[in-house]
């Protein structure tokens, strides 16, 4: 089974390309909606600003697409601001509208601790995911962003605690999502990908 | 649950071969860049650094051809940088497969250069990093390899390319590098105390009590060290699990 990658025009498309392959995956980079057509599960990766993520999928005409897609039930896996794009805004890029899939708004950081949080962190598990499935309660995952979901929405899988709690996974039905770098997480990172793509299997 | 303090190798790199530097007297030869990550990966390293020495533009092509190699071996994030002087370059070595570009002497001389990277590719992208030497009273940021001084006082060169969205600060004592005298954990702290993103010391490391001390009096998020790790005088493993059986907050699973 093909992969769909969001192709928006930046980002750590290589590295997630990389790792997915050596996973086995096959994967396809997207920059026209009509791949999206036949696409049996969706990777929205994504480093940067959120204006010029929102920016890179309209210009595209990816916008819409993905929608359909979230719709139709198609597994899609958002990394990072792949993640942050799911939500209806960020406070990055006010005015800008996000893909929507879920109400909340995107935070900054608080100003109590360092930001850009980056580095190596744990996350604390609510409940049972499938994306963190057999990976061990101290794991540890590649955080590289100023931004976040919150934590307390029913979506969230699992917060990490930066100043506050934020989302650091979340699973609501087909759409799945991770603040860390999975592609930049060890060993420990290739097993959240590998978990994805047993899910969509 | 706690931010780990990270430790980075850095491959300093001149003509496709990582080198060791001797007080830019000589060069002496310490392997094969992509060799050389495809071990620190499989050691626990949190991150590398690679930085073009040369910093020529007749050796750009085979620094990026360095970064595209070094890449494919990683799993963990990659930063890379060393004679940066416009937007073009930073992309191009961010297109290479590095998460994150440093910028030293060209920001120094044009500080809109951290602005311009970070809009494009946002302030976790930008590294500056800064050469420091002390002074009677302070310390001095240099460049060009340490070589002329600026005038500039360090902490307030920092401040200014943080609030200009520089993510993270590469810090080294030009007085401690190469010296095996441990970090300038005094500089780390000051610098530290100053901005409000991490700062990665480096510079004069040699035992595994000088990270130690890097980390809890120097207040560094991440220490860097080159030779030590290439020679194998340290493991990066015997490393970090020294550290967390002291308490510092250390990544030890792969």
């Amino acid at each position: 089974m093909k992969i769909a990658i969001i192709d928006y025009g930046a980002g750590n498309l290589p590295s997630v390309e990389r790792a997915l392959a050596s996973l086995g995956a096959e994967t396809e980079r997207v920059v026209r909606p009509e791949q999206l057509d036949s696409a049996k599960a969706i990777v929205l990766p994504g480093v940067g600003h959120f204006a010029a993520f929102v920016a890179g999928l309209r210009e595209r005409n990816l916008t819409s697409s993905l929608s359909k897609a979230f719709d139709a039930g198609v597994p899609i896996l958002g990394i990072c601001l792949g993640l942050q794009a799911m939500y209806a805004s960020s406070e990055e890029a006010p005015g800008d509208r996000g893909l929507g899939f879920f109400h909340e708004a995107v935070q900054a950081l608080p100003t109590n601790v360092k930001s850009p949080h980056i580095g190596w962190n744990q996350v604390e598990r609510s409940r049972e995911g499938r994306l963190l499935r057999d990976i061990p309660q101290d794991a540890y995952f590649y955080f590289a962003h100023s931004f976040a979901a919150p934590g307390s929405s029913e979506e969230v899988v699992a917060v990490c605690n930066h100043g506050v709690p934020f989302a650091a996974v979340i699973e609501s039905r087909n759409l799945m999502g991770v603040q860390f770098h999975p592609e930049k997480s060890g060993e420990t990172g290739a097993k959240v990908l590998r978990n994805f793509l047993e899910s969509v299997q | 649950m706690t931010l780990a303090r990270r430790i980075i190798p850095c491959l300093d790199v001149d003509a496709g071969r990582v080198v060791k530097g001797i007080e830019f007297e000589g060069l002496r030869d310490m392997g094969d860049p992509a060799e050389l990550a495809a071990r620190y990966n499989r050691e626990g390293a949190d991150e590398l650094v690679v930085l073009d020495i040369s910093a020529s533009v007749e050796g750009r092509a085979t620094f990026l051809d360095t970064i595209r190699r070094v890449a494919e071996q990683l799993s963990i994030p990659l930063t890379a940088g060393g004679g940066i002087r416009t937007m073009e370059d930073g992309q191009a070595v961010l297109r290479a497969g590095a998460d994150k570009v440093t910028v030293n002497t060209a920001a120094i001389r044009r500080p809109q250069l951290i602005s311009e990277l970070a809009q494009q590719f946002g302030s976790q992208a930008v590294v500056l990093s800064v050469d420091v030497k002390r002074t009677p009273v302070s310390w001095e940021a240099y460049v060009r390899g340490g070589r002329d001084a600026t005038g500039l006082d360090a902490a307030k060169w920092a401040a200014e390319a943080v609030s200009r969205g520089a993510g993270e600060i590469l810090l080294t004592s030009i007085d401690r590098d190469g010296t095996c005298t441990g970090f300038d954990c005094e500089l780390t702290a000051k610098i530290a105390a100053t901005v409000p993103v991490p700062v990665i010391a480096s510079g004069g490391a040699n035992t595994f009590e000088d990270f130690r001390e890097v980390f809890t009096r120097g207040k560094a998020d991440a220490g860097l060290a080159a030779s030590i790790f290439h020679s194998e005088t340290h493991s990066i493993l015997a490393l970090k699990r020294f550290l967390a059986e002291r308490g510092v907050p250390i990544r030890l699973n792969r």
